[in-house]
């Protein structure tokens, strides 16, 4: 329960502390790792993995397929009058059953300030799924705002490298507060503020119905995102992605790290989007010697391909029970 | 709250500097973020540019709140009269709307599948027949362009042979609408808007006076018009002289 509410305090902006008391074999793991040998050791593993250094691409190609697959569906069943998922990835029709995106529904529901009964079978539909699937995994496997985003971070880290740039983090507290200034504009205004900015609404409408002028306001987020500060709309601002993040701490499917394969080398860190999910491969940060990555997680598998040395992977919890 | 603290302090170390940045900057990019989505609902609140909804839509302010900007009711539609709102036309970014000059509503889905489609209820689904919606009022706003009261005929495509508009001649074909400019007219005197009304009782032809040979007409809206705007797509005139007045009601008109 601690674990929950420290999980949700880190998705709010909380600074990821190291933990006071250690199980006792994290403990046992840690002391061995700290010793003269331990550090021996580590030095040569680090020395040995960095002589055969292959990046894989593997999570994220099937993730980019994932996301220009759902959102090809969508633009076909439209154009192709296939009619398989119809509407946007605000709401739709899934084969005849309602769709609706969590925070979208939760948007109306404010604004119209009436519970709609169709809204609330397809926002259910939907929770269970991504409560199955990961929660925020609805950002990195289907969100088509994350695939732009990923292009605009490999520019800004190009830039970067080159030295004319440099990223400006923000505060993660802001996504939280936006969160709620949205629900309160939705509120108070009657009218659903924030689909006037969101760009997975006006990304997935564009594909199927056509451009429209509220694209230059994603252009104008993208350059933020190349030019000022990485990722910085998905990683501090998106209230989207802290709703699916709500879902994702009670999920399931997530990625797990084990303490004993790592080398806290931080190659997970440096690619991951809500690297503060992943403070426990810090040394010293592990309570356990395996852990779930947190609620912020988008279950990318960004981590998963930059860790050498197997220390984390999908896990879907009572799986290995079921079977 | 010691960083709040930070924030007025002159005396701070780099590390703590950098911090201060940090909060100012975030601040600062969350305004930003609250003021682009305020800017994008100025357009709404300054209500822009009304608009004609599609069938079954709810109060203006009811149906703004209400649509969850999918255009599933765009999807279904077989003439698509409906398309979706931009930024700055001040009717919802996303939010269906219908412009019956270029293509209105003929009801050729027969149900309202607009309706059926909303997973909201911002059509209201009580409407299940075409009878029932109420968009506003058909309105002859300039009589003197009227052929009919001019006593003129109608002869070839109503809208010219370049108009896009599709309509549903149930004589054709049940099912499928084809372009109005596909269907020429031969009219001793001009009847369009009458002829093609897809409301029974909507719309009728009258004559000016009471002389047995008096040719010049006059069209005369009733109240089961519904405001779908098929006689103004029709209208060979240009501007129309018949239009939909957007939302209004029978007791606005001054009728009963």
């Amino acid at each position: 329960m601690s674990r929950l509410i420290e999980n949700f305090l880190i998705m709010f902006g909380k600074e990821p502390q190291k933990p006071a008391t250690l199980a006792p074999a994290a403990q046992a793991m840690v002391a061995e790792q700290g010793s003269k040998e331990g550090k021996a050791l580590r030095k040569r593993l680090i020395f040995d993995e960095r002589a055969h250094d292959a990046v894989s691409h593997r999570w994220r190609n099937w993730r980019w397929l994932s996301i220009v697959a759902v959102n090809l569906l969508f633009v076909v069943s439209f154009r192709a009058d296939v009619q398989l998922v119809e509407g946007a990835l605000t709401a739709s029709r899934f084969v005849g059953f309602h769709m609706a995106d969590l925070n979208s529904a939760l948007q109306v529901m404010l604004a119209y300030k009436h519970v709609v009964v169709n809204l609330l079978i397809g926002s259910g539909t939907v929770l269970v799924m991504w409560w199955l699937v990961g929660g925020r995994s609805f950002c990195a496997w289907v969100c088509p705002y994350h695939l732009l985003g990923e292009i605009a971070e490999m520019i800004h880290l190009a830039l970067a490298a080159k030295g004319w740039i440099k990223d400006h983090p923000l505060h993660r507290g802001v996504r939280t507060v936006l969160w709620f200034v949205f629900a309160g504009l939705a509120i108070v205004t009657g009218y659903t503020v924030f689909e006037t900015i969101s760009p997975v609404g006006i990304l997935s409408r564009a594909f199927t119905y056509g451009a429209s002028l509220a694209l230059l306001w994603v252009a104008l987020l993208l350059a933020i995102e190349v030019f000022y500060s990485r990722r910085f709309w998905c990683r501090y601002i998106c209230p989207i992605g802290m709703t699916y993040g709500f879902v994702g701490a009670f999920s399931p499917t997530r990625v797990v790290y084990r303490l004993e394969n790592c080398l806290h080398e931080g190659k997970c860190r440096d690619v991951c989007m809500v690297p503060h999910a992943l403070s426990m491969t810090k040394i010293g940060y592990a309570g356990d010697v395996k852990l779930p990555i947190g609620a912020d997680c988008t279950r990318c598998g960004m981590c998963i391909d930059a860790c050498p040395t197997g220390a984390l992977e999908f896990d879907i919890l009572g799986l290995d029970k079921l079977l | 709250m010691s960083w709040l603290s930070d924030l007025f302090a002159s005396d701070l170390r780099p590390r703590q500097r950098e911090e201060r940045r940090r909060v100012l900057r975030s601040a600062a990019i969350g305004a930003f973020v609250v003021l682009g989505a305020l800017g994008g609902y100025l357009p709404i609140v300054m209500k822009w540019r009304e608009r004609l909804r599609p069938p079954g839509a709810l109060a203006e302010a009811e149906f703004l709140s209400a649509c969850i900007k999918c255009g599933q009711c765009l999807q279904v539609c077989p003439v698509k009269a409906i398309r979706l709102g931009d930024s700055l036309d001040g009717y919802g970014l996303g939010a269906p709307y219908i412009s019956p000059r270029g293509q209105a509503c003929d009801f050729s889905c027969d149900v309202v599948q607009c309706v059926l489609a909303c997973p909201t209820g911002a059509l209201a689904h009580e409407t299940t027949k075409k009878e029932q919606t109420r968009m506003g009022l058909a309105r002859l706003a300039a009589p003197q362009a009227c052929l009919a009261r001019q006593g003129k005929g109608f002869k070839g495509a109503a809208r010219g042979a370049a108009f896009a508009g599709k309509h549903r001649y149930a004589e054709i074909d049940r099912w499928r609408p084809i372009a109005i400019a596909d269907h020429p007219y031969d009219l001793e005197s001009c009847d369009l808007c009458v002829r093609e009304c897809p409301i029974t009782g909507a719309i009728s032809m009258q004559p000016l006076s009471a002389d047995p040979t008096e040719k010049r007409r006059t069209p005369v809206v009733h109240q089961a018009c519904v405001g779908c705007g098929l006689c103004e797509m029709m209208c060979p005139a240009e501007p129309a002289a018949i239009v939909v007045d957007i939302r209004a009601l029978w007791p606005d008109v001054g009728g009963a």
